[in-house]
């Protein structure tokens, strides 16, 4: 491992110090305590990090390009080694995971932000039970995925769940007067793919997956984002305080109204929030799991698998150690695509 | 403003992280070390945490102490999926060469990719002779202990795979009677008239995976019988065959007949269907029946053999194993002897609602469908599932599960068998 430049400043901090009068040894010394202790209080953790983040990213990756496909260890790499990622791009199954992820990543960014920041501005409002309503929007993300997971699958069956409450509501007592058929869709149980990609577009053979919305996908998109849009209305509220009352006062000065004031000054001014609230919630929805899994698990055809089941599945359950680490490093690549930009981002803003 | 954007937040969090972490890494084997250095404990690793289950293993435990009373149980049982998570755990800990004394398997092919290939299971040839399980234990079970000549399990507890449950209220009502058994054809027909009467004939739930796949392994033996049933799995039945289209289309007509809310539900939701008469059949393993038991209505409930499978018992059997490097290999041999032996799996037996895998033990303290269960079991043809992982080795049977999960929603069984006979190529059966 390559030393912290300031162990080498350390060093020659040191080597002066034997040099000099008694009084610079002692102011000296203490100096070179105060650099080093940041680099002492550190190691424990990089140590740890390098071991248990990295090390274990680089075994990931091995095993990844290695025989290791059943209960028995073997480390020998395949031939050739990009052999796993090949097959793994070329079955339907993770095709379809991927399509998935992409498509339940988009919808629900674009909506939990959007109702986040929709909620975040209605309570900056003052409205009456601002309170209330703040604590109503955020007590969903203090729940834990499998438990919400659980109770959307029971609303989301098509033959117990809500359907029953339009019936109820007399919604199809009302369409049936108009002549139309009952509103029932099937909800997690939907196999259809609405709108395949490659009926418009020339896509390479080897996809083999429909690239279209999976309509099984909708509930479980409407689960993530009643759960989560709290979290991105509490980025926002932040944000909105943080902003001074002079600029509101000033705008209005100006003459801009409400629309105008949030259009054009306050939501320009929350955009590394916005930013924030992006990269938060979009690597939980390229990682997501458990939500999944609890809800509709692998979907009729697959249609709300994601890679993290996938990999469960693929390692644990096929003991496929190396198809269940390339799916991973796949996951890892989608994540890193997300945190490396605004990682790199935050760097140079130091 | 977010914690991502706050440094100092950062670097405490990781600060404390790490030394939290060094704290677990560092005082773990110390832990450990000092667990294994007390002398007389038994380890036994499994996945019955749930209220009858427990209690039977318990009872396990008691006969284990009533011949080693000083040893201290350790319960290493892991909850959930259907033992997939507890398989994950235990699989970590062999990986890192610590074993727990004992461990639960199915037989056969999961006893054989996942512990005895990889080299960490002790055979028992010796148990089993000492013992005279051979003698008690049928057949069938023995051949699903043994991997290339010894015998590496033993066997406890025996569930059956390919029963029907129905509700006798809903085909009384709409006047079908179902007898000793039922063929194929026979269900068909009774899948009309319930379909006419506005009741879904069979209850599915398919989420979890195992469920379609069971439900076709029922009707590939109730098409092929007991002995072609066998051949599917060491290659020498083709998949590519007429048998095998015939139980391929058989399946599709089935689909035709469930709930459309399956992929919804899991096996106990489809249970529930047939208990509450929404639906008239569901077509699952035994343990659904303990269902019917703990809401009260098994009286309710009748059950027979799946369709046209009569006289074949699709066996998934829960065994324990004496693993390589032993912590306390006395003891470990010691507990594999008291399950093994008649007084253990009378008591075990009727609060896991299986049958005992001896059929030397005296069944009547089994209830009504226990004492039909073990009848046939002492009756039928004993062959291994492979939706419970016995027929087939793990990448098989997930080939089959994926193919399975299509078919439920193509419904084309010419695409279905295709399918599975690529799957059986690519398993190399019988090599």
């Amino acid at each position: 491992m390559r030393l912290h430049p300031r162990f080498h400043l350390f060093a020659k901090v040191a080597a002066m110090a034997a040099a000099s009068s008694q009084p610079d040894i002692e102011r000296a010394r203490k100096r070179g305590f105060d650099r080093a202790i940041g680099p002492l209080l550190l190691s424990p953790s990089v140590i740890l990090l390098a071991i248990f983040v990295y090390g274990f990213i680089g075994t990931t990756v091995w095993i990844s390009m290695s025989n290791w496909d059943t209960a028995i260890i073997d480390w020998s790499i395949i031939d050739p080694f990009w052999k796993v990622y090949d097959s793994l791009f070329h079955m339907t199954r993770f095709q379809i995971n991927i399509r998935n992820t992409l498509i339940f990543t988009v919808f629900f960014l674009i909506l939990a932000v959007g109702l986040g920041l929709t909620f975040a501005i209605l309570l900056d409002r003052h409205m009456p039970g601002n309170a209330l309503f703040r604590n109503v929007f955020l007590f969903p993300y203090a729940l834990s995925f499998v438990v919400t997971g659980v109770a959307w699958r029971w609303i989301f069956n098509p033959e117990t769940g809500i359907n029953i409450l339009f019936n109820t509501l007399g919604i199809n007592w009302v369409l049936e007067k108009f002549g139309m058929g009952p509103f029932a869709p099937k909800w997690i149980t939907d196999p259809r793919v609405m709108g395949d990609l490659g009926n418009w577009l020339p896509l390479p053979d080897f996809i083999k997956a429909q690239l279209g919305f999976p309509m099984a996908m909708l509930p479980v998109i409407i689960a993530a984002v009643w759960q989560l849009s709290g979290f991105a209305m509490a980025m926002y509220l932040s944000g909105l305080a943080a902003i001074s009352d002079d600029v509101r006062e000033a705008a209005s000065l100006d003459g801009a109204g409400t629309i105008q004031l949030y259009r054009d000054i306050m939501i320009p001014l929350l955009k590394p929030i916005t930013i924030s609230t992006l990269i938060i919630l979009g690597h939980v929805s390229l990682k997501i799991f458990d939500l999944v899994y609890a809800m509709s698990g692998r979907g009729p055809g697959y249609a709300t698998e994601v890679p993290g089941i996938f990999m469960f599945d693929k390692t644990f359950k096929v003991l496929e150690y190396n198809t269940g680490a390339a799916a991973s490093v796949v996951m890892l690549f989608m994540v890193s695509l997300v945190i490396v930009p605004y990682l790199a981002r935050s760097m140079k803003d130091v | 403003m977010s914690y991502f954007t706050s440094k100092t937040m950062n670097r405490r969090t990781l600060t404390l992280g790490s030394a939290a972490a060094f704290a677990a890494v560092t005082l773990a084997p110390g832990i450990k070390l000092a667990a294994q250095e007390a002398e007389d404990q038994l380890e036994v690793f499994s996945w019955w945490t749930a209220g009858s289950e427990a209690a039977g293993l318990d009872l396990l435990f008691a006969a284990f102490t009533a011949q080693a009373p000083d040893v201290e149980i350790i319960n290493a049982a892991v909850a959930g999926g259907a033992g997939a998570n507890a398989q994950a755990a235990l699989q970590t800990r062999l990986a890192g060469g610590d074993p727990p004394d004992s461990w639960q398997s199915h037989l056969a092919k999961e006893l054989q990719a996942r512990y005895v290939e990889p080299g960490y299971c002790e055979a028992i040839d010796d148990l089993w002779e000492e013992e005279g399980w051979s003698d008690v234990i049928p057949e069938g079970l023995a051949a699903q202990s043994t991997i290339d000549g010894s015998k590496y399990i033993i066997p406890v507890g025996v569930h059956r795979g390919n029963v029907v449950f129905f509700n006798k209220q809903v085909l009384a009502d709409n006047g079908i009677e179902v007898g000793e058994a039922i063929s194929t054809d026979e269900f068909f027909e009774i899948a009309e008239t319930l379909t006419a009467a506005g009741i879904t004939p069979l209850a599915l739930g398919s989420k979890d995976g195992f469920e379609t796949p069971q439900l076709f392994e029922n009707i590939l033996a109730a098409r092929l019988g007991a002995e072609a049933y066998n051949g599917l799995w060491d290659g020498t039945t083709a998949w590519d065959g007429d048998e095998v289209k015939a139980a391929c289309e058989d399946l599709v007509k089935t689909l035709g007949y469930v709930n459309d809310d399956h992929p919804a539900l899991t096996w106990d939701g489809a249970m529930s269907k047939v208990m509450e008469g929404t639906a008239g059949f569901t077509s699952m393993g035994d343990w659904a029946y303990g269902n019917a038991v703990v809401a009260g209505v098994e009286d309710t409930i009748g059950y027979t053999a799946h369709p046209g499978s009569d006289g074949i018992f699709i066996s998934v059997v829960d065994g324990f194993v004496l693993p390589v490097g032993a912590p306390h290999p006395n003891n470990a041999r010691t507990w594999l002897k008291a399950v093994g032996s008649a007084e253990a799996q009378i008591a075990f037996a009727p609060n896991k609602g299986c049958i005992p895998a001896r059929t030397d033990v005296d069944a009547s303290s089994l209830n009504a469908y226990g004492q039909w269960s073990a009848a046939d079991f002492a009756d039928s043809d004993v062959v291994a599932s492979n939706a419970h992982g016995a027929a087939a080795a793990p990448k098989f049977q997930a080939a089959i599960g994926e193919a399975c999960v299509n078919v439920l929603v193509s419904l084309d069984a010419a695409s279905f068998q295709m399918e599975l006979a690529d799957a059986a190529a690519a398993a190399e059966l019988g090599s």
